[in-house]
Formats: structure tokens, C-alpha cells, sequence
């Protein structure tokens, strides 16, 4: 056997494969010299177009773009000497999102909570002017501020904050990235099919993910489950309703 | 098919037909916990949806011998070759052996239904038509009734008894807030139970000895549905009854022992 393919390998011409690769090479080397007769530029040209369409324009079109009501700051409002009486970082995020007795998660704090320091429509605490509308549109009239929730899952996903924040100890920014640490909201993005948020598949169609955070699918949540040792949480009805 | 394993938790449920006066409460508070989907004309009960079955069974002798028994129905949790989980192509009903509790989700489900035809109990149901919230203009305003823990189903899915699981994870929930591991045995009730006015139904966990439902499956009074098919469910009965206990399985003639005489 190795001998045969030594021989034949050694043969300087006429062996049945040079042929084939003369033949090969020559062909490819007409195509591309001849670019525009042999096609090629239309086959590249239209694999660029397609991807273009498939990777970067049906992303853009497939989601729709909505700025929330107001541009909220979580940099100013975690910053320790904001007033809130916490002195840990996670103490401040869970005074605002408060886990209630029986412990369900209470989510984007209503507006009791903003009122505890912007309790006068009058008189502002800072200069800016998205104080000032939060002020006159929200506080004055006492309205509730209506969010766009960035990681809602979709409604027959249960997802229990309580069990990974203060039995698995887990950070939130192992979920959340950086969103505490923001001066100004991103826009919301919502998948026109679905309604789900961007936040759930990622921002990136290849399925790229360089962040535990950058989506949260199905696969996102079994995968640390199983890193963790908690495999028992990867049956359906732990995560669904 | 899923291997069997033995899990930490296996819970189960025991029926008391001797409690149970047949008032319905159980199907009610059932339909209402879980978003059970109503219809503008629920009479027909071919293609109406009801997790927690209510049958009227009586041992058919003529008055003065007439006798007349309830029995509630929900989805038996088979633990062994669960016949729904075998034969789902889509994965989208699942046996967890950690709970014992089988799944259905209903995104999952592809509508096929062969579950249905394979469930011995017919204990799964049809979504002919969108339900609650889905269905419009007849549910307009409806789902202001829904619970948010339960997912709402479409049309084309099918449906099932739950254990009420949801109520499992709303208790775990608690327990973490409260700073324990283990939910106490009362905790988790599904709403059926809790409901009962005559309280012909407990629930629990059938791994723990010291939960009422494991100390009542050991009475003589206790028999399963179709028992023989091998499903092994944990949805047990209590029965002082003989022909309510031969109405439960098929015999051959003269094959059913009569075990009244034993039991008191
Ligand atoms: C003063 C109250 C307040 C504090 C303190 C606060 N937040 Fe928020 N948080 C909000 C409000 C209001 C929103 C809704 C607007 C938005 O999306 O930012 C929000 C939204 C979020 C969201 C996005 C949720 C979603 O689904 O859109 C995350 C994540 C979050 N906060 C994390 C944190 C973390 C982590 C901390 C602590 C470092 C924290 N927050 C502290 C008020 C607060
Ligand atoms: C612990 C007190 C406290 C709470 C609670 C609080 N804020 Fe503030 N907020 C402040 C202070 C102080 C400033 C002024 C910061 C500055 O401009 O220097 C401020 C500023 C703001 C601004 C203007 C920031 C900017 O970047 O323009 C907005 C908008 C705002 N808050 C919204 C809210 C909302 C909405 C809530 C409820 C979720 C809330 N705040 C809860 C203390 C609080
Ligand atoms: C293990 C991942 C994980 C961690 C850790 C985590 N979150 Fe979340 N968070 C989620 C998911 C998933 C959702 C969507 C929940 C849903 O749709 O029910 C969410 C939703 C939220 C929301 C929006 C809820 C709503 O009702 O709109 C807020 C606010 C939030 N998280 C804040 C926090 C804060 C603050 C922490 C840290 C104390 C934290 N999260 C830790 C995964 C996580
Ligand atoms: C970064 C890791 C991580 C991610 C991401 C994560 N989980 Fe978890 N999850 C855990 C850990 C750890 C536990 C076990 C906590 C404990 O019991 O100590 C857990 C437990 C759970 C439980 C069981 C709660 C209970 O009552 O015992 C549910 C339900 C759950 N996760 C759902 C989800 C869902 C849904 C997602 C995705 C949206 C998700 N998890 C993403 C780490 C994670
Ligand atoms: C660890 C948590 C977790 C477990 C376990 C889990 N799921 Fe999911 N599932 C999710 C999350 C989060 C989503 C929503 C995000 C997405 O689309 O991936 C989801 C979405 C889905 C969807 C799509 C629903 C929709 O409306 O988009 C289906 C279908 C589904 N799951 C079926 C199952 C089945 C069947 C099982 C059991 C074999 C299962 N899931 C187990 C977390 C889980």
C-alpha cells in the first residue's frame, strides 16, 4: 500500500492524479484570469450581496428601534453617595430592585420608589432637563413610568432572581453586563417577529458571544446550570410555565 | 425513552372517593390557577378542556342498591414508561425524575397529538382554538383574569395536568427568601387539593416517609388507576368500595379478589 503510493507519488509524469490536478488547477487558473467571462465576479459579487442582506440588512429590519420614556441614569443613581442608606453596590441595586417576602423578584422599581428622593415636581435635585420631564410628566401627574424591559424573557419562561442571587451567589453582572453602569439607555431594540427583545438572541446573527451576557437564550441558561453543577435545573418545567 | 432514575423528590397524590361528594370545586379552582381556556359554548365536551376530569360512576343496580361514587381525574404522573413521554416526537412532554412530575411545554408541542392517544387516562386535552387572551374579539378583556404564572396556550397545542407545578417553584421562591433549602410538606399543594372542601385530597412528596400521602398509599383502602398497565402513576385512590376498585382496572371473570372483607 505504501509502497504503491510512493511510486506513484514519485512518478514524474503521466501518474492518474497529476493529471487530475493539472486539469483542476488549469481550470481555476482560466476562471480567474478571465474573471468576467468565467463568472466569477458575479458568483463573488452576489455571495457579498447575499451575506450583506443576510448578515446586516434583515438584522436591521428584523428589529424595531424605540428610545425609552426617559433617558435613565444608573451611574448617577449607583453612585454611593446618591442617599440611598446601602453601603455594598448590591445592596443600592436591590433597594430599587427589591426582592419582595415572598421572594419574586419586583423588577423595575414603580414610581413610590423614584419618589422617595423625587418627591417635589417642584424642585428638582439636579440641572438636567431630563430631570425636569421626568418630573413634569411622571411625578406631577404621578404616572407610572412605562419601560421597555430590556431582558424580559418570553411569558412561558420562568426565571426565579432569588434563587441565582442569593442562593448562587451570582453577580448581575454575569447577566446584566454593564447596565448599572450606564449614563444613557440604549435604544430598545424588539424582534418584529418574535417581540422579544435583542437582549434574548444577541446582537449577533452569527452566534457569536464573547460575554456570558450578550444573550440569554435556552442554551445560555442550561450551559451555566451544567457548569455550575446544577443539572437538576435543566429539566423543562424548572425554566417554563 | 428516558431511562429511569430515582430521584430526591417524587411527588404524588392521594384521592379520597370515600370523602369526595362529586361538588366540582376541584375543576373549578383547577380551570382558574391555570389559565384552563374557556369557550362561548362549553357543553360540548368533546372539545372542551378540563386538566381535572370530575366522572360520575355509579355500580349500576336498581334502586334500593343503587350506589353512586366521584372521581376526580387530573394527569396520573405515570413514573414508569410514562406512555405520553415515549411517544412524543417533538420532546415537548418530558418526565423529571428529579420531581416526578411530567412536563408539557407548550411552544414545544407540534399538535399531534399522539400523547393524547397514548395517555391510558385521557388526560390530555386539545387547544381546538386559541384560548384566553388569544382568542379575539370573544375573550376581549378576559385575560385581565389570567395568572401570569401559568403560560397561556394557542391553538393546535395539547394540554395537561401540571401538578401545579408552578407552585413548586413559587414555594422553593419563599423558602430562599426565608432563608431555607427544603419547602415544608404543606407549601406545595396544588390548587386542587387546597380547594377541596372535604379535603379528599392530599398531596405530597411519596419519597418521604413522613408525608401524609406516603403513610396513606400503605392503606387497604388504597388502588391506582388502570394499575395493572404498569405506568406505575402517583395519583393514588381510596376506596372502601369493591366495585369502585374492579371499575379502576379490567379483569377477567372471577379475576378480582374482593377485598373488602379485609378492610376497614
Ligand atoms: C434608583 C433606582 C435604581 C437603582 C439604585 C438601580 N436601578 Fe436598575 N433600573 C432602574 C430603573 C428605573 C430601570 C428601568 C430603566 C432602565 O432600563 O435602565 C432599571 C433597569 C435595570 C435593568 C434593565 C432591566 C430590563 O429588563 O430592562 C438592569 C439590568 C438593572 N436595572 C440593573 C441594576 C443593577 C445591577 C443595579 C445596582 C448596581 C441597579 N440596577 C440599581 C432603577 C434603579
Ligand atoms: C436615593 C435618591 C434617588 C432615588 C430613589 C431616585 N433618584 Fe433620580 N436622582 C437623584 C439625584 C440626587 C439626582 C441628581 C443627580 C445630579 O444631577 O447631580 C437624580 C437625577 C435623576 C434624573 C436626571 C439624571 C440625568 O442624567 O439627567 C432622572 C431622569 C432621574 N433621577 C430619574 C429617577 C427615576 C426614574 C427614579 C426611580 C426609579 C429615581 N430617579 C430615583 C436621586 C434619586
Ligand atoms: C442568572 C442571570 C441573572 C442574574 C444573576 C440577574 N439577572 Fe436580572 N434578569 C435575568 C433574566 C433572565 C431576566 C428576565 C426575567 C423575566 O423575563 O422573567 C432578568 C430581568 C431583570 C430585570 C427586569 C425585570 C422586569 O420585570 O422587567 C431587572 C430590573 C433585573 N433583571 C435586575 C437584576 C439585578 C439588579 C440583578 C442583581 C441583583 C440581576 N438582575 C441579576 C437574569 C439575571
Ligand atoms: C451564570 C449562571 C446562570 C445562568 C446564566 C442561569 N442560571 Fe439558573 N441557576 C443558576 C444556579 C447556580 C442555580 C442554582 C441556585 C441554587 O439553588 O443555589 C440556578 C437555578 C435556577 C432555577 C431553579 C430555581 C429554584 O427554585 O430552585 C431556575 C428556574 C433557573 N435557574 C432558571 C434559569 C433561566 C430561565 C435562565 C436563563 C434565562 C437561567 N436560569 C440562567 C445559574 C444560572
Ligand atoms: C435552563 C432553563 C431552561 C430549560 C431547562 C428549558 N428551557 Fe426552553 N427556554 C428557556 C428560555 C430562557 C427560553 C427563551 C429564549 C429562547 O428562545 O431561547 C426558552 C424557549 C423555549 C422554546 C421557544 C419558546 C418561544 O416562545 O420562543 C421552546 C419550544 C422551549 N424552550 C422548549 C423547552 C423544552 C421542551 C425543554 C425541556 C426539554 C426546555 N425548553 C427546557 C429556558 C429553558
Amino acid at each position: 500500500m505504501e509502497q504503491q503510493m510512493r511510486s506513484s507519488g514519485n512518478s514524474p509524469k503521466g501518474g492518474w492524479l497529476s493529471t487530475l490536478i493539472d486539469l483542476v488547477l488549469s481550470y481555476y487558473a482560466r476562471i480567474i484570469s478571465q474573471p468576467f467571462q468565467s463568472g466569477l465576479v458575479w458568483f463573488l459579487g452576489g455571495l457579498g450581496g447575499a451575506l450583506f442582506v443576510g448578515w446586516i440588512l434583515f438584522p436591521m429590519a428584523l428589529y424595531s428601534e424605540q428610545t425609552q420614556p426617559i433617558n435613565f441614569s444608573h451611574a448617577i443613581h449607583t453612585m454611593p453617595d446618591i442617599g440611598l442608606d446601602e453601603p455594598t453596590e448590591l445592596g443600592r441595586c436591590l433597594h430599587c430592585h427589591s426582592f419582595r417576602n415572598d421572594g419574586t423578584f419586583a423588577g423595575i422599581p414603580k414610581l413610590e420608589t423614584c419618589m422617595e428622593c423625587h418627591d417635589d415636581p417642584e424642585s428638582p435635585l439636579g440641572e438636567t432637563a431630563e430631570e425636569k420631564k421626568f418630573l413634569k410628566q411622571y411625578v406631577a401627574n404621578e404616572k407610572e413610568v412605562p419601560w421597555f424591559s430590556y431582558y424580559k424573557q418570553p411569558d412561558c419562561v420562568y426565571f426565579p432572581h432569588i434563587a441565582h442571587v442569593k442562593m448562587g451567589k451570582i453577580d448581575c453582572r454575569t447577566c446584566h453586563g454593564d447596565h448599572a453602569k450606564t449614563d444613557n439607555l440604549p435604544l430598545y431594540k424588539k424582534n418584529r417577529l418574535t417581540k422579544y427583545s435583542i437582549n434574548i438572541w444577541g446582537k449577533h446573527i452569527s452566534g457569536y458571544k464573547a460575554n456570558t451576557w450578550d444573550r440569554m437564550k435556552m442554551d445560555d441558561c442550561a450551559e451555566c446550570h451544567t457548569k455550575t453543577g446544577h443539572e437538576e435545573n435543566n429539566a423543562c418545567f424548572v425554566c417554563h410555565k | 425513552m428516558m431511562k429511569e432514575e430515582k430521584g430526591k423528590y417524587k411527588y404524588g397524590m392521594v384521592i379520597d372517593l370515600d370523602k369526595c361528594s362529586g361538588c366540582g370545586t376541584c375543576m373549578v379552582a383547577c380551570a382558574s390557577e391555570n389559565n384552563v381556556s374557556v369557550r362561548a359554548d362549553e357543553s360540548d365536551k368533546e372539545r372542551s378542556i378540563t386538566w381535572m376530569q370530575l366522572f360520575k360512576i355509579t355500580n349500576g343496580k336498581p334502586f334500593p342498591d343503587t350506589e353512586v361514587s366521584y372521581f376526580p381525574r387530573p394527569c396520573m404522573h405515570c413514573h414508569h414508561h410514562t406512555p405520553c413521554v415515549s411517544v412524543c416526537p417533538a420532546t415537548a412532554t418530558r418526565i423529571d425524575y428529579n420531581t416526578g412530575i411530567v412536563s408539557q411545554i407548550y411552544t414545544r408541542c407540534i399538535g399531534c397529538r399522539y400523547c393524547q392517544a397514548a395517555c391510558p387516562y385521557h388526560a390530555r386535552y386539545f387547544n381546538w382554538w386559541d384560548g384566553y387572551g388569544l382568542a379575539k374579539p370573544f375573550s376581549k378583556g378576559l385575560e385581565r383574569a389570567l395568572s401570569p404564572e401559568v403560560s397561556v396556550r394557542m391553538r393546535g397545542v395539547v394540554e395537561k395536568c401540571s401538578f401545579c407545578h408552578h407552585r413548586l417553584m413559587s414555594a422553593k421562591s419563599k423558602a430562599y427568601a426565608e432563608g431555607r433549602r427544603e419547602i415544608r410538606e404543606d407549601e406545595y399543594i396544588p390548587a386542587c387539593a387546597e380547594a377541596c372542601p372535604t379535603q379528599a385530597i392530599t398531596f405530597g412528596d411519596l419519597n418521604n416517609p413522613r408525608h401524609k400521602v406516603s403513610q396513606l398509599i400503605k392503606s387497604p383502602r388504597a388502588f391506582r388507576l388502570l394499575e395493572r398497565l404498569g405506568t406505575e402513576p402517583k395519583v393514588y385512590y381510596l376506596s372502601s368500595k369493591s366495585w369502585v376498585r374492579k371499575m379502576a382496572d379490567n379483569y377477567l371473570p372471577n379475576q378480582f379478589q374482593q377485598v373488602t372483607k379485609a378492610m376497614t
